[in-house]
């Protein structure tokens, strides 16, 4: 069982960075019936969502937050000793994308630089893995840099996907100091790999000719095998599945009730989900802030957008006993308690 | 609960949809309010109400609100 606990290591600041360009869901006639088109904004929440110019990649949202940090938190580049960079829209399919960014950073050789590939639970599981590291003795400064540019993989004919997705990147400092305790836990199931996934452009299946091919749908939709699918029923089943119980399963490992949660920070699904899961938990709705209205599901990013976003200028105090909890593909999953108290938060930046 | 109960409780998702327009014998699909959206309420309800949780693959395989209700009793 992954269950990990740490003492005194903490987000020590958070910044996000999202592309200028809106697009409006309610501009999306073309693609659902205008009828329909305002049941479904109200259902997911989302009513924009901002979308990264041609050339502009994750790792650059990424670099521009990670830029802001640095500056706000007076952090110096030869602090940083690891550079994880969490993403699926990652620059080239070889190298990682991690090293680029340790470059542009102006950071040392000497830092660690490597990349994880997970989606919606990455920044989960990208914290749990920074955690660790800034837990050595010989580690004091883990930069988190969590990006998803999912304009790029989605086909803007996906009736399911195009209303939900959004482009946004963040940076995440991991220090050691004055946080408490935090507990993760983490979970997979790969036997749902096929909800969400891109078939094609990997080893498994070799892009040619045939993968670029448009299909179409019967719900109307229409995407090739090298964009992003998902079955919107499947994954509603298994958020309705895991999340619920886990958070649960967070709480009776950490002796706390559901009273004691201060703020509970989903991952930015689609609004409906996530409000039956605070249902299911029996969650007041002011413990559940959401940024999905403006930005989307940024996958991966959602949860540091919703920080920067959401909790600046000292709202959603206390934010003591906090729960971040991230789902999605793989399928993949998993929740941290954690103290965002001593949390500097960056104002959101905006680049091409 | 009854297949009444269940029937009401399924057409309350609706809201442009005449109640009494919906029975046990009613093929949800051909309704014109019906959407992948209005799967996921009825998926949101029927794990509320009865707390079972079908798959997706199994509510695809089912037309009528009764042969719904069979299958959530079945689980």
């Amino acid at each position: 069982m992954a269950l990990l606990k740490f003492n005194d290591i903490g987000i020590k600041a958070v910044c996000a960075c999202v592309p200028q360009t809106i697009a409006y869901n309610r501009d999306l006639s073309y693609l659902i019936p205008e009828d329909d088109l305002e049941r479904v904004i109200n259902s997911i929440g989302i009513e924009q969502r901002r979308i990264a110019s041609d050339g502009v990649c994750a790792s650059d949202l990424c670099y521009y937050a990670a830029k802001q940090l640095m500056m706000d938190n007076n952090l110096l580049a030869e602090d940083i000793d690891v550079l994880i960079f969490v993403s699926q829209t990652s620059d080239y399919r070889q190298p990682s994308t991690a090293p680029i960014l340790q470059h542009r950073l102006n950071l040392s050789k000497d830092t660690m630089a490597f990349d994880i590939n997970l989606a919606c639970s990455g920044y989960v599981y990208g914290l749990s893995v920074a955690y660790s590291f800034a837990s050595l003795p010989t580690i004091n400064n883990v930069l988190l840099l969590v990006g998803e540019t999912m304009s790029k993989i989605v086909s803007v004919h996906d009736k399911v996907s195009t209303p939900l997705f959004g482009d946004a990147g963040t940076a995440s400092l991991i220090t050691k100091g004055n946080f408490g305790q935090s507990t993760f836990m983490l979970h997979s199931d790969g036997s749902g790999a096929e909800v969400m996934m891109i078939p094609a452009g990997g080893c498994r299946n070799q892009t040619s000719e045939q993968t670029h091919k448009a299909h179409f749908f019967d719900d109307g939709s229409m995407r090739s095998d090298e964009q992003f699918r998902m079955d919107g029923m499947e994954v509603f089943n298994f958020g309705m599945r895991v999340e619920p119980m886990s958070i649960k399963k967070l709480l009776s490992e950490t002796q706390m009730t559901i009273d004691d949660i201060d703020l509970i920070i989903y991952h930015q699904a689609n609004r409906m989900m996530t409000d039956f899961f605070s249902k299911k938990l029996k969650l007041s709705k002011d413990k559940t802030p959401y940024s999905i209205k403006y930005y989307g599901n940024t996958s991966s990013a959602s949860i540091p957008l919703t920080i920067v976003t959401e909790l600046n200028d000292g709202k959603y105090t206390p934010r003591k006993n906090t729960i971040l909890s991230g789902f999605g593909a793989g399928l993949s999953w998993g929740s941290v308690l954690l103290d965002l108290t001593n949390t500097n938060i960056s104002k959101l930046q905006e680049c091409e | 609960m009854t297949l009444e109960e269940f029937t009401e409780k399924f057409a309350e998702q609706f809201t442009d949809t005449d109640p009494k327009k919906i029975t046990p014998s009613t093929k949800y699909r051909d309704l014109e309010e019906w959407s992948s959206l209005m799967a996921l309420y009825i998926m949101a309800m029927i794990s509320d109400e009865m707390d079972v949780i079908i798959s997706a693959q199994e509510f695809r395989e089912v037309n009528t609100v009764e042969e719904l209700y069979n299958l959530v009793l079945s689980k």
